[in-house]
């Protein structure tokens, strides 16, 4: 890996998004909505998104509840259409892909790993059937005695036994049906892994084996990861590069010393803020209140400045634009018109 | 299957909570035993019955109208006496729940079949289709079961040469008592599947590319069988009363084939004439046979839902 492949300019990105946006029809029935004279509702769930992952690296995007970083996650695997904006995966434009032999070979090559263990796996199904399920779909292999093999090889992988593959998911703990989902994720052997809060819904003791896991096979099978969490302290061991995420886009997009040792986006410092930690003793708090606005009706100009100190007119006009700032890109004006101190 | 995993098996159902609660009440494990004997002994009626009363060369007209055996001039050959051809009322049961029970589990089979389809669809697929879907539903429930089965055998009757009616005659009867029923189904099944739908697994399968129909099929559906095996045993009931309604109607099996409700029939033209013993016995075996399917499909449906436990 060459020292710089973590810097933000992608010199060979596996994944790269443009502008993407998705937005949300939750407009009541349409009766309903004539009836009382109601408008259409749409969220803007994700409202222009840019962002590559070099091969082999971690991109994590951070932010809190309904920023829209699930979406952005559902977006890339092809679990949603969206609205505006491309993807590109290792050079084909993967942004609505149909059911052909092309399609179905670059699908293999693109898995996720889902929040909860106890919804993503079918519970009707053996495990071994589920861990095939890929192998199958794929038609990466094709005899029944192989496909044994590999799925306990997988088992053997993610720390579990062969035996296991008999079992029900029911039959297992968070944790080992955090593994189950992993051995499916990678059975026909992928090179980009979308993780969706992949250790949120477990135990602390257990977070920490599943991410070393995660950090373990990707070093060994040089995997790249879209890595979606809400948790900073998970994100800042499994990340290079982090985008921080708020109400719909990124914001500041940093590798991630750089974002932890020198936040320059007011939401960051306020996050940051946050946890609580020793190395933020002596700096100075940005007090940061109110909640999040509705992404139904976000604030003109910057999405940010109903809760940010440094607001001022032109904050309420303009929406900012990523911007070059040192090692990381911000979207901010106070940033860019050095009103903060860095 | 080795027979140590077979054992396994065996052991999981006498270990469930299912036998726990089954074993619990004494209602439900006496129903169970009646519907079992009644199918049991329908289902073997050409070997359990003492009698073939379809066969017309074994038939005496001077053992008509003979009542049962524990009464005056009762025959121990005919325990349940003989109808108005001298046939054995006991043996004209057994044929006739045959027939009864055969069209009941078809045409649940069929309604099922099709409930469970469109119930799939319309959960999955959501917005115009299932709003069509739920609406052809309503519609539907708005003619009454019994109306839409004589509207279809008398369309059949109507088209079909009448020598060729009476030999499909059961299977225009399985598809009208099927065709009024399938709406249970549905409206259950794409309820449960619009809660699956949105689960991480579905997820998970469509982001390996899977067809909507193979995720339907293989994922989907496991999921949502549980209901739908409650819903057809209390169906099961439904489908032999209207069974017997439109045989009594006269536009059911015909008359060579009798089923319960052919056989109830025949029996009330001599309730009046004190010939009793022809249409209650069919008339009694009918409804114990509903009530203990009804009382099987209650105690189902109350197991198998966690929150009564």
């Amino acid at each position: 890996m060459p020292p710089d492949a973590s810097r933000t300019v992608a010199t060979e990105a596996l994944v790269e998004v443009e502008d993407l946006a998705r937005d949300f029809d939750v407009s009541r029935p349409w009766l309903f909505r004539v009836l009382n004279g109601e408008p259409r509702r749409i969220v803007h769930a994700v409202a222009g998104v840019s962002f590559a992952i070099p091969r082999g690296t971690t991109l994590s995007l951070v932010g809190e509840s309904g920023c829209g970083k699930t979406t952005v996650a559902r977006l890339v695997v092809g679990l949603y259409r969206p609205t505006r904006g491309r993807i590109r995966f290792d050079g084909s434009d993967i942004t609505a892909l149909g059911a052909d032999d092309a399609a179905r070979s670059i699908r293999r090559r693109i898995n996720m790993i889902f929040q909860d263990p106890y919804a993503s796996l079918n519970p009707r199904w053996r495990v071994r059937d589920i861990i095939a399920e890929p192998l199958r779909a794929f038609r990466v292999l094709e005899d029944e005695r192989a496909i044994a093999e590999r799925v306990a090889e997988l088992l053997r992988h993610v720390g579990l036994s062969p035996k296991d593959g008999e079992k029900y998911p029911h039959e297992f703990s968070g944790g080992q049906r955090q593994r189950i989902s992993i051995a499916r994720a990678l059975s026909a052997t992928p090179d980009f892994l979308v993780c969706d809060e992949p250790t949120s819904a477990l135990d602390v003791s257990v977070q920490a084996q599943i991410l070393n896991l995660m950090k373990d096979l990707q070093e060994e099978m040089g995997l790249t990861y879209l890595f979606i969490s809400h948790n900073l302290a998970v994100v800042r061991h499994m990340s290079d590069r982090i985008g921080v995420m708020y109400l719909g886009r990124i914001v500041e997009l940093a590798p991630t010393d750089a974002l932890f040792e020198a936040p320059r986006h007011p939401y960051t410092r306020m996050l940051l803020d946050a946890i609580p930690d020793l190395e933020m003793t002596g700096r100075r708090r940005i007090p940061v209140g109110g909640e999040v606005p509705s992404p139904i009706a976000p604030p003109p100009g910057c999405a940010f400045h109903p809760r940010c100190p440094f607001a001022d007119a032109r904050c309420r006009a303009e929406v900012p634009r990523l911007r070059a700032e040192g090692e990381a890109l911000v979207a901010c004006h106070a940033v860019e018109e050095g009103r903060l101190a860095a | 299957m080795s027979a140590f995993a077979r054992m396994h098996y065996l052991a999981r159902i006498f270990d469930s909570d299912l036998w726990w609660s089954f074993t619990r009440s004494p209602t439900v494990v006496v129903s169970a035993l009646v519907a079992v004997a009644m199918i049991g002994s329908a289902a073997f009626a050409p070997w359990v019955a003492p009698h073939n009363p379809f066969d017309l060369a074994t038939l005496n007209l001077l053992d008509a109208f003979t009542p049962p055996i524990w009464l005056e001039g009762g025959d121990a050959r005919f325990p349940l006496g003989t109808d108005d051809q001298g046939r054995d009322v006991l043996s004209t049961i057994l044929y006739g729940a045959r027939i009864s029970l055969f069209v009941g589990f078809c045409s649940v089979l069929f309604a099922m079949t099709l409930g469970v389809t469109i119930g799939l669809v319309a959960g999955y697929a959501g917005g115009a289709v299932d709003a069509v879907l739920m609406r052809i539903a309503d519609i539907k429930l708005t003619f009454p079961a019994i109306l839409i089965a004589l509207l279809v055998d008398g369309i059949v009757r109507a088209v079909l040469p009448r020598e060729l009616h009476d030999r499909i005659a059961i299977w225009v009867l399985i598809f009208a008592i099927g065709i009024s029923n399938w709406v249970p189904f549905a409206r259950t099944v794409r309820g449960s599947t619009m809660v699956e739908k949105n689960k991480e697994y579905v997820m998970a399968a469509r982001v390996i590319g899977l067809s909507p129909a193979r995720i339907m099929w293989s994922h989907v559906l496991p999921n949502v069988m549980g209901p739908v095996l409650v819903i057809a045993t209390l169906q099961l009931g439904f489908a032999i009363l209207a069974e017997a309604t439109l045989s009594f109607l006269g536009v059911g099996v015909p008359p060579t084939q009798p089923s319960l409700g052919t056989l109830i029939r025949i029996g009330n033209d001599f309730l009046f004439s004190g010939e009793w013993w022809i249409t209650v016995f069919p008339g009694a075996a009918l409804a114990i046979m509903v009530l203990s399917v009804n009382l099987l499909g209650d105690w189902l449906r109350d197991a198998l839902n966690p929150k009564l436990r």
